[in-house]
């Protein structure tokens, strides 16, 4: 699975990257995490707001949320791949 | 976007609405026990005497800090949930089609209501540029959404009252309506960068749907993002206003920030332009100020300058703009603060 935070480089972006990072890391889930900063591919989403939470090429989440909702969602996306 | 990804599991409806009921009640109860409470701890536990400078600027410090929290915490709760129903996609759809004039009204009171961070104002400039909408009526919205500050708001009311809120708002509202119609006018799309232009943007990505548990999840997290950032400024920021409450003879301020000195509102706006503070730190030691003499239209003027003319979004917006540009953005909006800093001066 292949999870993209689109960010611009502020705080909270940067930090919405880390905590997936930790999130990924404290579960031990086989995932790709990358933090897109490229404007060009950020708009290919077609969002118009950072931090951008993308699985497998998804957009999933719009925003900064808190660890336990981003938890939440990627669950719930791994879970899906499962099924 | 993929609404499997929103089947979320989530607290009941019901243990939110108790919890929600909860908190409701625990604030209206704080938020009358803090007056009484602050008075008793600084005259009768600490001792201090009534009228004297140390008595008053501790009483000051005690009743304020909890009551600008409370209603920090309350206001953004609200309007956070305000938030939850707008979204740069819907305001998008909203402004499209919409002229000159009406849109930059719309566009500037979207941009109050409309979830907006300081970085994301690239990817909205372009959305909003390519899918049609004026620049003139972009400019409304980027220059309203973080000129009218819910921080600001909040603490002008909670020091100053309603009427001064409210000025503030209608006075960013009408900086963005104006400032944006100007920028419209001078036409100037061949000084935004070429790229954006040619860019293809993914139209008709439509916002998220979301339920009253979401909202209020949402409106919670704000919260306590926002008083996490901010709480230690109001803290200091109250403690040196008690303190100049206090202690600062009245009038000291007057010579150099009053309404007799003309040069003070452009002098005030000047010196908001590097200041990248939140409005949380500012206020209060302007609220002191004021007392002392600093007359509310100079202080206006300051805090809309450091709140709307930030550095660190010009930098951003370089990416897009041309530096010709920028420079009439910066220039027209500091003219439209001035201009409504000499209003107040006149008429209050």
């Amino acid at each position: 699975m292949n999870v993209k935070i689109l960010g611009s480089g502020c705080a909270s972006c940067k930090s919405m990257y880390n905590d997936v990072t930790r999130i990924v890391a404290r579960n031990g889930w086989e995932v790709e995490v990358e933090y897109i900063q490229d404007l060009e591919k950020i708009l290919a989403y077609g969002v118009m707001a950072t931090p951008v939470l993308v699985v497998d090429e998804k957009v999933a989440m719009l925003g900064r949320r808190g660890s336990s909702k981003i938890e939440r969602v990627l669950r719930e996306a791994i879970k899906m791949q499962i099924s | 976007m993929d609404q499997s990804f929103a089947q979320l599991s989530q607290k009941p409806r019901w243990q939110m609405g108790v919890l929600l009921v909860f908190a409701v009640a625990a604030w209206i109860t704080a938020y009358n026990v803090i007056q009484p409470l602050a008075d008793w701890t600084s005259y009768s536990a600490l001792g201090l005497a009534r009228g004297s400078h140390l008595g008053e600027a501790v009483a000051f410090f005690l009743y304020d800090v909890p009551k600008i929290l409370l209603l920090l915490s309350g206001m953004i709760f609200l309007i956070s949930i305000l938030r939850t129903f707008f979204s740069p996609e819907r305001t998008r759809a909203m402004l499209g089609g919409k002229r000159q004039g009406i849109g930059n009204i719309l566009a500037a009171m979207l941009g109050i209501v409309t979830p907006f961070c300081s970085c994301s104002a690239v990817p909205l400039f372009i959305g909003f540029v390519e899918s049609g909408i004026p620049l003139g009526v972009t400019f409304s919205f980027l220059i309203a959404a973080p000129t009218i500050n819910e921080v600001a708001v909040v603490m002008l009311f909670g020091l100053f009252g309603w009427k001064v809120a409210g000025l503030y708002i209608a006075s960013g509202l009408i900086i963005a309506i104006v400032a944006g119609m100007v920028i419209g006018q001078l036409k100037l799309e061949r000084y935004v960068e070429d790229f954006v232009w040619k860019m293809q943007v993914a139209v008709g990505m439509k916002g998220e749907k979301l339920n009253w548990v979401d909202r209020i999840q949402r409106a919670w997290e704000s919260v306590r993002e926002i008083v996490g950032k901010v709480w230690l400024y109001v803290v200091v920021g109250i403690a040196v206003g008690a303190g100049i409450h206090g202690y600062v003879p009245e009038s000291a301020l007057a010579g150099i920030m009053g309404k007799q000195a003309w040069w003070s509102v452009p002098a005030a706006v000047l010196m908001g332009v590097p200041l990248y503070s939140n409005a949380a730190g500012v206020i209060p030691i302007v609220s002191a100020l004021m007392e002392k003499g600093a007359s509310l239209g100079t202080v206006l003027a300051f805090m809309m300058s450091v709140v709307g003319l930030s550095l660190p979004e010009m930098i951003i917006l370089r990416r897009v703009l041309k530096p010709q540009l920028i420079a009439i953005f910066i220039g027209v909006i500091s003219m439209a603060i001035i201009v409504t800093g000499y209003l107040f001066n006149l008429v209050l």
